[in-house]
């Protein structure tokens, strides 16, 4: 055993070092409840009933409540969806099924990237080729600036949830003579439809509080619904509006719809969760 | 030996199965749904180039009058019709740049000990707990932000910073709270998350053999950590701050609500700013002609620095996972 | 108990006649007592008494799964790193036990050294980084050229440093399957241990780089106390001074089932279980 070996000060310094990695970890947990908590706080402390079924009020009187927006959400999400999920799964079946190695990689590549664009340039891109043309803001351009952020989540994970489809499975379906395209419909996607259902939720989940796009699409309405190539408003849109404005009463209304967008995001984070454990066992 | 007179297979619908025409069928069908999910890979990529054009076409109007002078001025005046982004890429730069310094530490002490010092059971609820921060959208984590860590920022932070750093130019000036010290620590709360997430990942990837061949020669744990895992892990790592240092760059309505909207350079942390998306956000809405399309050419900028680092960063943890593969 | 009687017999000491070895005398560097290791509420190994010579070369045997990986990880307190893992009794270290409470793992590493099955070196490490990445831990600052003196001894005791000589500042993972292991070796040796315990160390390697590592151990039993796993009879056969035969019991448990003088355990075998494994009925 050598004697220069400061075996004392490396124990303390080791402890030191791994004392202050579990702060970190604390750190980001304090965080974690510290925002939740507020919202909790002070989201529930102003929410009733009324803030879901009665609409926004003109300026000047209190009360009102947000049912338009939380209406325009779910419009907003749907359409996004509705656009997203079938070309995100044919975009994931392609590359687990159907992709050449080199076609696979750039399309992978591509989805990678899409996936990384921000928000707000993908709620450019929308203006640019639907809101400029029509000369209105319409939820149809808010719909398709969702559906392109939600696109590259649900086809990765519609691509790796097939590929944990064990290969015996489709040469079974083959054996028993039925086509390739098929086998893959009515053999592999229902094998992996329990990865693809928490894919799609996670891209709802990730839409459903997206701000930014909807600034230069959806715009919103203060009169609600008014058909997909009219503005509409939609929950995070009037978070935003309301919390910057200078009225106590609008940024209480800020922090109820906070609290539902938060309650909304995070019950579908639980299920997908919950469901991917299940999956793994 | 007779050799069997050999039927062909009659089905009990007495179709017969003839090799070929079934052959044929399943080409149809095959090719027609492989081509079907080919044209949804190739509208991603499409939907990914259009960006790319149609940026660049609407912006035209303003790279045409600036060129490259844009990226010097720090103009902005819709009255007389000149515009610069310099303000906006320096606002942007030094709230992710102060983002990443206080992100970096926290997260991978926090995958650190997440990967190698956490009890098993504190491992997954801790894990869960810090993705559900990934989970906020960003317009609740700006509200917290306006509400809470502004007036929080105002005092005490700037306060006590100002007092014992005021010699140091850059906890010099105006407290109001707003600013970009408070979008540096909003945009780091944000970005925690990702990277954390993803050092856990790379950290749990590192092969048992070399921990063990480092404790083996009387290491204490944090010798190992530091000398055998974090070296190896080093590419993914980066990458992932890469990827966290992406999503700052992009982030816009959390930085929005807390930088203050002013649109100057100056080193002070303390003062008012705007980034590339918060200028976006803030103006779009009543803009138009060469001030929109300087506002499109900002986000065309953004879209390519993104780009940029998102490819960067893959092409970092491709590395590591292909280094993985041949140390095996 | 059958096999008790049998240890018996190894372990009393016959004056006048051939000596014995015994299970534990007050020379032995390395002594188990009652040695029981867990996973979790798994017994793996059980009941192990056994005396390490200094500067001899130990080997243990015995069918897989019987425990000795298991055993020999508990030598230097390797055992403990695997979640759940637990061992009860004592190990001394000349006459100190190294489970005692309060005793750190730490400084008993550095006493104990060990070189894995498979060779792991540090593959963000040059050569003569990964030889003293050990050694340089004793202080927080350590000169360049004392390193550089440190690695060429270790090399050159590990029949590595011609090899390598000029390959110093290579990736060490660029080395060949044997040169790895020996630079393993050279990396344990630079932190100056007492022992060296070594689990299976050519199982992956080639018969010439095998061999290369046989010569290497009996230099090194000359200043070093090597204990060695292997699966290979013919090997513990050439190479060791003493060998242990375990065996794993129908409790799942692995025991030590003979230990004696390599020459007498190949030829004249005392527990008829070794006599099978031996000539090879099973195993």
């Amino acid at each position: 055993m050598l004697d220069s070996n400061d075996l004392k000060v490396r124990k303390w310094f080791n402890r030191l070092m791994l004392g202050l990695c579990a702060t970190g970890a604390g750190l980001a947990i304090l965080f974690v409840c510290l925002m939740l908590g507020y919202i909790v706080v002070h989201g529930l402390s102003f929410l009733n009933l009324d803030f879901i079924t009665h609409t926004a009020v003109p300026l000047g009187q209190t009360g009102g409540g947000m049912r338009n927006e939380i209406i325009g959400t779910i419009i907003l999400v749907g359409l996004g969806s509705l656009i997203a999920v079938p070309l995100g799964m044919m975009t994931g079946i392609f590359l687990s099924e159907f992709g050449n190695p080199m076609a696979a990689s750039a399309v992978r590549f591509a989805a990678d990237i899409l996936a990384g664009v921000p928000s707000i340039v993908v709620g450019v891109f929308a203006y640019a080729i639907i809101v400029r043309p029509m000369h209105s803001y319409s939820a149809f351009s808010a719909g398709v600036a969702l559906a392109i952020i939600m696109i590259p989540v649900v086809a990765r994970t519609t691509e790796e949830s097939m590929r944990l489809v064990p290969n015996s499975l489709r040469e079974a379906a083959l054996a028993l003579g039925i086509t390739r395209w098929r086998s893959v419909v009515s053999v592999v996607i229902p094998g992996a439809i329990t990865g693809i259902a928490t894919g799609i939720m996670l891209g709802v989940a990730r839409i459903a509080g997206e701000t930014a796009p909807l600034i230069f699409t959806a715009f919103g309405n203060f009169f609600g619904y008014d058909g997909l190539g009219k503005p509409i408003g939609a929950l995070p849109l009037q978070i935003y509006r309301y919390a910057i404005s200078p009225y106590k009463d609008w940024q209480q209304q800020a922090w109820s719809a906070a609290f539902l967008l938060a309650i909304l995001v995070l019950i579908i984070s639980l299920v997908v969760r919950w469901l991917s454990r299940k999956r793994q066992t | 030996m007779s050799s069997p007179h050999i039927l062909p297979y009659r089905n009990p619908k007495g179709r017969t199965m003839i090799r070929s025409r079934t052959r044929g069928s399943l080409r149809l069908g095959d090719i027609a749904f492989s081509r079907l999910t080919l044209i949804g890979s190739l509208i991603v990529i499409a939907i990914l180039v259009n960006i790319l054009v149609i940026l660049f076409i609407q912006a035209w109007p303003s790279i045409q009058q600036f060129g490259v002078s844009f990226f010097g001025s720090a103009a902005w005046d819709p009255v007389k019709e000149q515009f610069g982004a310099l303000p906006a890429i320096f606002g942007t730069l030094l709230s992710s740049l102060l983002a990443l310094l206080l992100a970096v530490p926290i997260s991978i002490g926090a995958a650190i000990f997440l990967t190698e010092v956490a009890p098993v059971w504190l491992r997954n609820v801790a894990s869960f707990v810090i993705e559900m921060l990934a989970a906020i959208p960003s317009i609740i984590v700006g509200l917290w932000g306006l509400f809470v860590l502004v007036p929080f920022v105002r005092s005490p932070i700037e306060k006590w910073l100002g007092t014992a750093f005021g010699a140091l130019p850059f906890f010099q000036g105006n407290q109001l709270g707003f600013g970009f010290l408070a979008a540096g620590i909003i945009l780091a709360l944000m970005i925690i998350p990702i990277i954390t997430a993803m050092s856990r990942d790379v950290l749990r990837a590192v092969p048992q053999a070399q921990r063990e061949a480092m404790l083996a020669l009387g290491a204490t744990r944090w010798e190992t950590i530091r000398k055998a895992v974090l070296p190896y892990g080093r590419s993914g790592l980066v990458g992932a701050v890469i990827l966290g240092l992406g999503r700052a760059l992009g982030e816009t309505m959390a930085v929005a609500m807390v930088i203050g909207n002013a649109y100057r350079i100056t080193p002070s942390l303390f003062s008012t700013g705007s980034t590339v998306a918060s200028k976006m956000a803030n103006e779009f809405g009543e803009s138009s002609g060469l001030q929109l399309s300087s506002l499109i050419e900002l986000a065309l900028i953004l879209f390519l620095i993104t780009l940029l680092i998102n490819v960067i960063a893959r092409l970092l943890v491709w590395r590591m996972a292909a280094v993985k593969v041949v140390r095996d | 108990m059958h096999e008790e009687d049998e240890m018996d017999t190894i372990t009393q000491p016959s004056e006048n006649k051939n000596p014995e070895p015994r299970i534990a005398s007050s020379q032995d560097i390395l002594v188990a007592e009652n040695l029981h290791a867990y996973y979790g509420s798994f017994l793996a190994v059980k009941d192990v008494n056994i005396g390490i010579k200094p500067r001899s070369i130990t080997a243990i045997i015995g069918p897989s799964g019987c425990g000795k990986s298991t055993l020999i990880r508990c030598f230097n307190r390797m055992h403990e790193v695997v979640h759940g893992a637990r061992v009860t009794g004592k190990i001394l270290l000349d006459g100190d036990d190294i489970y005692a409470p309060g005793i750190d793992p730490v400084g008993i590493r550095c006493r104990i050294g060990m070189v894995f099955q498979k060779p792991n070196p540090f593959p963000t490490m040059s050569v003569m980084d990964n030889v003293v990445a050990g050694r340089r831990l004793f202080s927080v600052w350590s000169k360049r050229s004392e390193m550089e003196e440190i690695a060429e001894r270790c090399l050159r005791q590990a029949a590595l440093w011609d090899e390598v000589k000029d390959k110093l500042k290579q990736c060490g993972a660029s080395l060949s399957g044997g040169q790895q292991q020996r630079l393993c070796i050279a990396r344990a040796l630079a932190v100056e241990p007492e022992v060296i315990l070594m689990d299976e160390p050519c199982s992956a390697l080639d018969p010439v780089a095998t061999l290369k590592i046989e010569d290497l151990m009996r230099n090194l039993a000359r200043d070093y106390t090597i204990i060695i796993v292997t699966h290979n009879m013919q090997q513990a056969g050439r190479v060791s001074d003493m060998t242990a035969f375990m065996l794993m019991g129908d409790d799942r448990a692995g025991t030590l089932v003979e230990y004696g003088r390599t020459d007498q355990i190949f030829t004249n075998p005392k527990d008829k279980r070794t006599e099978d494994y031996i000539s090879g009925r099973f195993g």
